[in-house]
């Protein structure tokens, strides 16, 4: 996983990108595409992520979870005051990025191999990047799965995409709460593994989603044998900076701004063990 | 004797140093008594220095106290850190401002840096900068304008001749005695042949500044005097580390019922963090003024003690309780800054043990717990 490092002034002071589409995903949750206003940010790789800042507000740590050419595309959920006016905006507005930071998934080193992208929630946003990358090149890849849980059938994000990954992909979706239209399953992704095609000793897996549930989804892959090396997960923590300096992203030894999000599971197991760390 | 170029100069030479780098357009900050203490102020005149001052030093204690001998330089850290300067406690990054046309334009603030020179730099505490040097301009980000205020500043080094009760550069390999880094070393000696200062120059600049003071050839009897008091302040530590691998001892030691022991003492006040000269870290604060097209992002000094220091919106805070914020603020500071950094982030200045509301001593924990594992692990400490 390589350190992607932005020139020193932008990974500071935010350049100015246009919001240039915004289409809700669920109740509280939206997907906007930002292009830049003059000169663009260096290229972003999946699983980077970007420091959005709406205007007088502040900024926030956000995955890419498209990236074409220069544009930019982030999903956020509302969950403080930031995610909340940056899941509010409207076309033509004007919001800052720095980046790109952190590490990236690595989709190189699954070459040949069976893909197991395993997501939880939001946590498909950063995941989204590598459904489109391995589904431009399936040449390149063995099997690819796609496994997702969510809150709620509501809570689903990209429905229109799925309906497209399903025919090239096995795509597997299970929710914590059925409502009344829902025939699919229910109950945690981890249960989904049964049905994915993989050969845990010939695969690499990218998880995302709450810690509860890379916990669970790490260790049940360990469990049927795949080498930790091979599990990469994405994990969050408080981001000040992005730069290292702030000190708020710490995981025992990891800056997750700098040492993250991306990290494999051998690094990440004892650490994600251990309570409050 | 080797010819170093070491000088001897006296109290007015020590005058002379003041007036010369203020005459370079350096802001000279020093020891200096006020309100009770040692504190780090703008000089003018050595007249400020706290001559014929000492502290009395203990958890939780600091008192002046007064010294028959005149000795500028006898007393150890104060309450400041000369973080207070390189990295100060806020700090505007940047402002931005929405245009009638809806445009942002973002501006970093340009003005030049302060030109400091730094006057009585403790060995622990040229470490200490040294450290910051390494957390704020060494990673793939560096802080532009930390390392702005740091390339410009001149440090006048002071040996360590009176540690402290609290005092424990020794254990850290820190000091008493000066390590790289500095323009100006100095030794104060105080004999019967005098009050003087031995002088050496680490760069060329130190070299010029120490060329324009009144000055002589260090004489054989003030460098082994200033020899003697070096090796006799390491022999009067205060406080030792255990020896052992303080990382790998943090490593080992994260589920030890000693967390919650030092937990009922500890008031996660932050105060460890805010005297530390290592402690780095910063909240980001987003401000606007009344018409909401101008916004101001500013950098504060935080503390790993505050709750909302891992408060995720929607998830609540990671470390949650007490004990596991003092585990973080240890184990960070002895243990994880090897893996972050490359070295430990404590140089053994005290300042946390004085400054602690309840007394806490870094020593006396990491002495606890090596105990702990040892009795758990059945080995020798």
């Amino acid at each position: 996983m390589t350190v992607l490092a932005p020139r020193a002034s932008v990974a500071t002071v935010p350049v100015p990108y246009r919001v240039v589409e915004c289409s809700a995903e669920s109740a509280d949750t939206a997907t906007i595409a930002l292009e830049p206003v003059g000169s663009p940010l260096p290229a972003f790789t999946p699983g980077q992520y970007a420091m959005v800042y709406a205007f007088g507000v502040g900024d926030i740590p956000l995955s890419v979870c498209g990236i074409d050419g220069h544009r930019l595309t982030h999903t956020v959920r509302s969950v403080g005051a930031t995610s909340a006016a940056l899941r509010s905006l409207r076309p033509g507005t004007r919001v800052g990025v720095r980046g790109p930071f952190g590490t990236a998934w690595d989709l190189d080193a699954a070459s040949g191999r069976d893909l197991l992208l395993v997501a939880g929630g939001i946590g498909l946003a950063p995941l989204r990047p590598l459904v489109h990358d391995a589904l431009a090149a399936p040449q390149r890849y063995g099997r690819l799965n796609v496994l997702i849980g969510a809150r709620t059938p509501g809570d689903l994000l990209y429905t229109e995409e799925l309906r497209r990954w399903r025919d090239a992909a096995r795509t597997l979706v299970t929710v914590d709460r059925p409502d009344a239209t829902w025939t699919g399953d229910v109950g945690v992704v981890t249960a989904l593994l049964d049905r994915a095609a993989f050969d845990p000793a010939n695969s690499v897996a990218f998880v995302c989603g709450p810690e509860v549930m890379i916990r669970a989804t790490a260790r049940e892959l360990v469990h049927r044998a795949m080498d930790p090396d091979r599990i990469r997960v994405s994990l969050e923590r408080t981001m000040h900076c992005a730069t290292g300096h702030c000190g708020h992203c710490q995981l025992g030894p990891l800056l997750l701004c700098r040492d993250g999000p991306v990290v494999t599971w051998t690094h990440a197991q004892t650490l994600l063990f251990v309570r409050e760390l | 004797m080797a010819d170093d170029g070491a000088a001897v100069i006296d109290k007015a030479g020590l005058n002379t140093l003041i007036t010369a780098l203020a005459r370079r357009g350096r802001t000279v900050i020093g020891p200096t008594v006020r309100d009770g203490a040692i504190v780090l102020a703008e000089l003018s005149s050595g007249d400020e220095l706290p001559y014929g001052w000492g502290v009395e030093l203990e958890a939780g204690h600091y008192r002046l106290r007064e010294r028959a001998d005149g000795a500028a330089f006898a007393h150890s850290a104060g309450p400041q850190s000369w973080k207070t300067f390189l990295h100060p406690p806020r700090e505007r990054q940047w402002t931005a401002a929405r245009t009638a046309d809806g445009e942002l334009e973002f501006s970093e603030d340009r003005t030049p840096p302060p030109a400091y020179a730094f006057l009585g730099v403790r060995p622990c505490d040229l470490r200490a900068i040294a450290v910051q040097d390494r957390v704020l301009t060494a990673g793939p980000h560096a802080d532009a304008r930390y390392r702005g205020r740091r390339r410009r500043a001149f440090l006048v080094a002071v040996e360590c001749t009176e540690p402290g009760a609290t005092c424990f550069c020794v254990s850290m390999g820190t000091g008493p005695a000066v390590g790289p880094g500095y323009d100006l070393a100095l030794t104060e000696v105080l004999d019967d042949n005098g009050h003087r200062f031995l002088v050496r120059a680490g760069t060329q600049e130190g070299e010029s500044v120490l060329a324009e003071l009144p000055r002589r050839p260090a004489d054989p009897a003030t460098r082994t005097a200033a020899r003697d008091r070096v090796a006799e302040a390491a022999d009067h530590m205060g406080r030792t580390m255990p020896p052992v691998n303080l990382q790998t001892l943090m490593r080992d030691t994260l589920d030890a019922e000693r967390w919650n022991d030092v937990t009922a003492r500890c008031l996660t006040c932050g105060n460890c963090t805010m005297v530390c000269p290592t402690c780095f870290c910063t909240s980001t604060e987003d401000i606007t003024d009344l018409t909401g097209d101008h916004a101001e992002r500013w950098r504060r000094w935080e503390s790993c003690y505050d709750l909302d220091f891992t408060h995720l919106a929607g998830a609540g805070s990671v470390r949650s309780s007490p004990r596991s914020r003092y585990r973080q603020w240890l184990t960070h500071k002895i243990g994880t800054w090897h893996d972050q950094f490359g070295s430990s982030g404590c140089v053994g200045c005290g300042r946390c043990i004085v400054w602690c509301p309840t007394g806490i001593d870094i020593t006396e924990e990491a002495h606890a717990l090596n105990a702990e594992r040892a009795a758990a692990t059945g080995q020798p400490r």
